[in-house]
């Protein structure tokens, strides 16, 4: 066994130092040392995008990346991106267009979508759909994820920010 | 899918990096992006002692044009490949084979150094590499060496890289204004292996081809310059005969093998399909 070695990450917002193995995936850091259950873990091999998380501005697949090497980095989680209400708007449209049905693949979804439109205000349905080629969804909804998506594009290019969604649809 | 356990080492400078893995006596790797390399761990495919993360050797970084070379450093990531506007312009077929690598978040953290080091026969970046006349730049114990694509790719997985060196940038001879570049590749999904993928660079001159150069991937165990196919077209004009005699050309220039999924006469016939396409949009465009 190889010892654990201390990690500091500004994880949504808070700089913090854990200790963990060099072998621990950012993933498994996130649940099992912060309790941060919302990045899943799926693949665990890069395929099927459950595990996105921003990694200095960018979405990365936590299981794809060993804390050790995001150390110093800031990560933002899905609980993070939910907290500060940057996805709110896009949350709110998942709900409304029932763009998930079990619900395990959407916090990366949600990641990839919040990356998207991050890089690019006004994505087509095509670039959408190769924005989500890296995230699987099982229930087979894509559908209705590239029509949330597209109408969160939308919303915002008309001047609506992610903020006036925070209250739950009625 | 958890990897062995291993020790992790972060130099700062190539020096260390070298040291670091001299010290470790083989039992070691080399990691940057991780894109490939982590998955290869969680299955245990490979299990080395010490990891040494060259992400952060500011050596390893940087684009710049030099005396007419495009400079790459190993650690310049698959996206920037796609966004950067000098590699647009002075090295257009890896911006054109950047959006088939993989799915955006590998692009992301995805090198082109970790991608054309691990030499899979399937990868864009290695043929692109091959296509270019690209150079690698590889520093060593006994200092360091350029090495052409050419002389680079010797087998499955196998590259002039000697354990214990590093890839430390790639010299890329400056595409000109004249240059006409087209990538494309068959996949059955968007993001996957590509059965067969083809990157075309033209020189084009008062409407005659002064210069052809051609590289396929996932035809065989490295990736495949298209000598004959480039024979052909050098030197004449790029009508539908041309292409047609380039496409037949390509079985002197291919030797692919029957595997599980793909016959060797359908990944010979996608070839010359792919190879017409990439004439064909290129003649359209000029």
């Amino acid at each position: 066994m190889t010892a654990a070695v201390p990690v500091t990450l500004t994880i949504n917002g808070e700089t913090l130092t854990r200790l963990a193995e060099p072998r621990e995936t950012l993933a498994d850091f996130l649940r099992r040392d912060l309790g941060l259950t919302g990045t899943h873990a799926g693949c665990e091999m890069g395929v099927c995008g459950a595990c996105l998380v921003m990694l200095d501005g960018v979405p990365v697949h936590a299981c794809l990346t060993f804390a050790v090497q995001a150390g110093g980095g800031a990560v933002e989680t899905v609980e993070g991106l939910s907290e500060s209400a940057v996805i709110a708007d896009l949350q709110r449209a998942f709900h409304e267009r029932n763009a998930l049905q079990c619900g395990f693949c959407t916090p990366g979804m949600l990641v990839t979508a919040h990356g998207l439109l991050v890089r690019k205000a006004t994505p087509s349905r095509e670039e959408i759909r190769d924005a989500l080629s890296g995230n699987y969804c099982r229930c087979t909804g894509y559908e209705a994820i590239v029509d949330a998506i597209e109408a969160v594009a939308r919303r915002r290019a008309a001047g609506e920010t992610a903020a006036a969604f925070l209250e739950e649809p009625a | 899918m958890k990897a062995r356990a291993f020790s992790y080492f972060r130099p700062a400078t190539i020096a260390e990096a070298l040291a670091a893995f001299a010290e470790a006596a083989g039992d070691a790797s080399y990691i940057a992006g991780g894109q490939s390399l982590v998955p290869a761990l969680a299955l245990r495919l490979q299990a080395p002692e010490r990891l040494i993360d060259i992400a952060h050797i500011p050596e390893l970084r940087g684009i710049s044009l030099q005396d007419g070379s495009l400079r790459l450093g190993a650690l310049t990531r698959h996206v920037e490949a796609h966004d950067d506007p000098l590699i647009a312009r002075y090295a257009p077929l890896l911006a054109l084979a950047a959006p088939h690598v993989a799915h955006p978040a590998i692009r992301n953290r995805g090198t082109l150094g970790g991608s054309v080091a691990l030499a899979d026969p399937a990868s864009e970046f290695p043929a692109m590499m091959l296509a270019m006349d690209a150079e690698m730049e590889i520093a060593g114990p006994e200092g360091a060496r350029r090495v052409p694509a050419a002389a680079f790719f010797q087998d499955l997985y196998q590259t002039a890289i000697e354990p214990g060196e590093l890839l430390v940038a790639f010299h890329i001879p400056a595409a000109h204004p004249q240059h006409r570049c087209a990538f494309d590749e068959l996949a059955r999904r968007r993001g996957d292996y590509a059965i067969v993928g083809c990157g075309a660079m033209l020189g084009l001159e008062g409407g005659l081809v002064e210069e052809a150069r051609i590289a396929l991937l996932s035809v065989g165990p490295v990736p495949v310059r298209a000598r004959t196919a480039e024979t052909v077209l050098a030197g004449g004009v790029l009508d539908a005969e041309t292409i047609r005699r380039a496409q037949a050309a390509l079985a002197d220039d291919l030797d692919p093998q029957d595997d599980e999924q793909v016959p060797a006469a359908m990944r010979l016939h996608l070839a010359r399909v792919l190879l017409g396409r990439l004439l064909g949009r290129i003649a359209e465009a000029s």
